[in-house]
């Protein structure tokens, strides 16, 4: 998040776009529904209707994948009404022709037929956050997780560079992380192109830095290989290795055949887990590991801020804590890694990384700070581009046009299925669902179809029904609802017996290697 | 902001203007009770029993409502004072069914506290039999009327912080009770078990269904955490007995969350005494599974990563780091692929 979350609470105008907030990010849900208890209008932008309508001031039900084409039109109509901010745009900003050479070719009318939200919508959308004094701009996986979610990621940026909404409280371009540590283990530089703080690979300064640091005479200068072309990898015998700690890939990645396919072709697959999950099975070794409540260190939070997690219990039989087991590991290759506490590793990870050089464990023992926090004395950072100071100068406009997504609706396979999560379970499952009681809430996958769809096809409520696509298929059970519009179906991924990455499509943004997890055509068989 | 100098006690207690003379008090260590009135759901003016007596000012006075003026002098211990607090407490104690010894809120229960403190042992009043059967309905949440004290805090969270509008107070009179929606069992109500409600609640009116039986608040040690699922990062209290989590908190006083949890961080602590959680490494020998020592599973995998390493090259090996462990965890598995392995192939669940 550029901006922080005390902030929510206090915003005139809240643009959640791609985010079912309330399941997914439940406590900055309330900030948003405080808010609107306060007078802020709250504006939905979403293909379901989520539990946050019933707190929003207007909802808009655009078309999975659309959100280029609805984004660019209402910056269409902003610039056509002389809303943009003009100071903001000609003191701070570089590219604005070429953005609205791109968003004139996205009048509502052309707009309204790609995402389905009407002429008068979309005027109405742009006249509410091109007139409101601030808007803070929220956003999740909704947006992230298709073929062209780096593009829609930079349309939400523009949006908001349009309207001068950055650099300031109240305002921003707000990412709600899925995982607790997602910002952290980006952060550490668990990514193939860059070291901590995002420093690059590919700078030798960088890297000199890194190899006298760890003691060795130099580091890979080649960008490693992305998760989906790891699996691509496997499958054409490049790669023989793999190293998975904390990851149930069986379940989470897209297109589970493929991903199946691509571990059972591994010389050496290794496991590092707390449970013997779905994963597991196809492993060589399986490592046992502490959780979360057994293990020492910090964690980094949505808004950047690094907090503690502490040791509570011991770890069941012999299981290890991670950083144990992989020091351990490169001891044994004969690479030396002798820690001996978190407190240590963090130390390190602290003089390497300027951007967070000023956060030791004594400074967040009672709250955590937000970085960036250079030195001992900085009390870290609330909203990121204070006085419009970017990292590269001018803030830079990047359009994008819209493109469908990688797999739509034909005759053969004639819905839409997207995916997502509920508030009453978490990710593949291997926690919530051992916990008690929460199978009693939402014992077990359903998928969501509408009444119409459903009505057409002779489903009633509480059916099983089979659903297929390309790649898969699965049996579930039907929830009837006007929660998806007609032609649209949802599923999660929390249940091994019903996943639906069994179905979706491993298509990836080009940039990100994300996959369009949001996205992909299936077909509804009635059973019997 | 102003600071101001008021007398308490006949202390003289510095203060800013515009507090509150309980929040002035209790910044300085001043015993004043509240049932009703709590930091995050502000006054009710329910209870009265933070009565004080002001120099100057008829009757008494409530201390979560008044604001501390310069040269007050405020005095909250007077026999007008106490027994104001007796007689409040007693009418608690006689209007519900208050069985300590079984209360799973015994130790954290603030009406015991206060009839503790104030030297009560029973009510002078006739008890009011109560007989709500406990509603049982929610999978997390035990709901027992006979306790409630009709603070409101629980209200006040439910709409208030967590804005979830399921609760309410309903009917009238002697029957007035708090409700879920139009007076469901919990569990058929449209409650989202976020516990807001039970965190606040001063009796034993409302406990958590999983921490019932499993520990006093005197056994347990009480340590703060982070939340181990969303990226909202919320501070925890892990409440430990025995090696064993048996109940979870918000951290009232931090950010981000200041105190309020969802169902998955409040309720979702047990995977980590789960039996199925792995226990020995695990080594695959002619397609089976079998339990090994530290030493053998490692000493496996690093010569395999070596053998692999020295006939495919650096490049055939790749590292998926998590998104859901620590940064130190982190950290320690990109230096190992970057300088123990030797390659830039190490990423993680960013994406999903
Ligand atoms: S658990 Fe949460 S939603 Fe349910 S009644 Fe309590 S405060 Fe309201
Ligand atoms: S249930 Fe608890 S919090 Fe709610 S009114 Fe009764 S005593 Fe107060
Ligand atoms: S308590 Fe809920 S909202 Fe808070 S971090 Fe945990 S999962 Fe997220």
């Amino acid at each position: 998040m550029s901006n922080s979350i005390r902030e929510i609470e206090n915003s005139p105008v809240l643009f959640v776009i791609g985010s079912n907030t309330t399941e997914a990010h439940p406590v900055i849900a309330n900030s948003m529904k405080r808010a609107v208890k306060k007078g802020s209008i709250l504006i939905v932008a979403d293909p379901r209707k989520i539990p946050l309508t019933r707190w929003a001031t207007k909802h808009y039900q655009h078309k999975v994948g659309s959100d280029i084409a609805l984004l660019n039109s209402v910056m269409h109509e902003i610039i056509k009404n002389g809303w943009h901010n003009k100071e903001f745009i000609s003191s701070y900003t570089e590219g604005f022709d070429e953005l609205q050479k791109v968003v004139s070719a996205y009048p509502p009318e052309r707009a309204s037929e790609i995402c389905g939200v009407s002429e008068d919508g979309i005027r109405e959308l742009a006249m509410l956050l091109g007139t409101a004094e601030r808007v803070a701009l929220y956003y999740t996986l909704g947006i992230t997780e298709h073929v062209t979610g780096t593009d829609n990621v930079k349309t939400c940026a523009n949006l908001q560079m349009l309207l001068g909404n950055i650099g300031k409280e109240y305002t921003g371009v707000n990412p709600l992380r899925g995982q607790n540590n997602v910002q952290g283990a980006c952060d550490m530089g668990v990514l193939p192109d860059v070291f901590t703080g995002y420093q690059k690979v590919a700078d030798e300064t960088v890297r000199e830095k890194f190899a006298t640091a760890w003691g060795i005479n130099s580091l890979p200068e080649t960008a490693g290989t992305k998760i989906p072309a790891m699996f691509d990898g496997m499958l054409h015998g490049d790669i023989k290795a793999l190293y998975l700690v904390g990851e149930n890939v069986v379940m989470s990645e897209p297109h589970q055949a493929h991903t199946i396919r691509a571990l059972e072709k591994l010389e050496l697959l290794i496991v590092q887990d707390i449970f013997f999950n779905e994963t597991a099975q196809y492993a060589h070794v399986v490592l046992p590991a502490a959780c979360f409540a057994e293990t020492e260190g910090t964690v980094t939070n949505t808004e950047r801020r690094v907090q503690r997690v502490r040791k509570a219990v011991e770890p069941p039989g012999q299981a290890k804590e991670d950083w144990w087991i992989i020091s351990e590991l490169a001891r044994r290759m004969g690479y030396l890694m002798d820690y001996t506490s978190t407190e240590q590793i963090w130390e390190e990870v602290r003089k390497l990384t300027p951007n967070i050089s000023g956060i030791t464990f004594e400074r967040i023992e009672r709250e955590g700070l937000q970085w960036p926090c250079p030195d001992i004395n900085h009390a870290g950072t609330c909203y990121l581009y204070c006085d419009n100071i970017f990292p590269c100068g001018k803030a830079r406009f990047q359009p994008a046009q819209w493109k469908p997504p990688a797999e739509v609706p034909d005759r053969e396979y004639p819905f839409v299925l997207t995916t997502g999560r509920r508030l009453w379970h978490y990710h593949t499952g291997t926690q919530i669902r051992k916990s008690a009681g929460f199978d009693d809430v939402f014992p077990e996958e359903l998928i969501e179809v509408n009444k119409e769809d459903a009505g057409s096809l002779g489903i009633k409520n509480g059916d099983y029904i089979r659903v297929v696509s390309r790649r898969g298929m699965l049996r579930v059970k039907a929830w009837v609802t006007d929660h998806v519009s007609p032609g649209l179906c949802f599923m999660t991924f929390h249940f091994h017996e019903a996943c639906a990455n069994a179905l979706t499509n491993n298509a990836f943004d080009p940039f990100a290697g994300t996959a369009e997890y949001k996205a992909c055509a299936v077909r509804l068989e009635k059973e019997g | 902001m102003k600071n101001i100098i008021l007398n308490i006690n006949g202390r003289s207690i510095q203060t800013v203007e515009g507090r509150t003379v309980l929040k002035a008090a209790r910044e300085n260590g001043i015993y004043i009770p509240t049932l009703c009135y709590h930091p995050r759901t502000k006054q009710a003016g329910k209870c009265r029993i933070c009565v004080v007596e002001v120099e100057g000012l008829p009757g008494l006075r409530i201390s979560c409502s008044l604001e501390a003026k310069e040269n007050m002098v405020v005095l909250t211990n007077t026999e007008r004072v106490l027994e104001t607090r007796k007689m409040i407490v007693e009418l608690y104690l006689s209007s519900g069914k208050h069985n300590c010894i079984s209360c799973e809120a015994n130790g954290r229960c603030e009406l015991q506290e206060v009839t503790y403190r104030l030297g009560i042992e029973k009510s002078t009043f006739p008890v009011l039999t109560k007989d709500y059967p406990p509603d049982t309905s929610s999978p997390m949440i035990i709901r027992d009327l006979n306790k409630c004290i009709q603070c409101y805090r629980c209200i006040a969270g439910c709409n208030n912080i967590a804005v979830n509008e399921v609760l309410d107070m309903g009917f009238r009179g002697s029957n007035m009770t708090v409700v879920c929606d139009t007076n469901k069992p919990m569990g058929k109500s449209s409650c989202v078990i976020c516990g807001e409600c039970v965190q606040l609640c001063p009796t034993g009116a409302l406990t958590e269904k999983k921490a019932f039986g499993k520990g006093r608040p005197w056994e347990i040690k009480k340590i703060k955490t982070t939340c181990p699922y969303c990226g909202v990062g919320c501070q925890v209290h892990l409440h430990v007995k025995d090696n064993e989590i048996v109940k979870v908190t918000g951290v009232e006083e931090v950010a981000p969350n200041y105190g309020s949890l969802c169902i998955k961080g409040r309720f979702g602590y047990d995977f980590v005494h789960s039996p199925e959680r792995l226990k020995m490494p695990l080594l695959r020998k002619n397609g089976k599974f079998v339990e090994v020592s530290w030493d053998e599973a490692l000493d496996f995998t690093a010569s395999r990563l070596l053998e692999i390493k020295k006939a495919r090259g650096p490049e055939s090996i790749v590292g998926i780091g998590c998104a859901r462990t620590t940064n130190e965890n982190n950290y320690v598995m990109m230096k190992f692929m970057r300088a123990a392995v030797g390659t830039n192939n190490v990423d993680h669940c960013a994406r999903t």
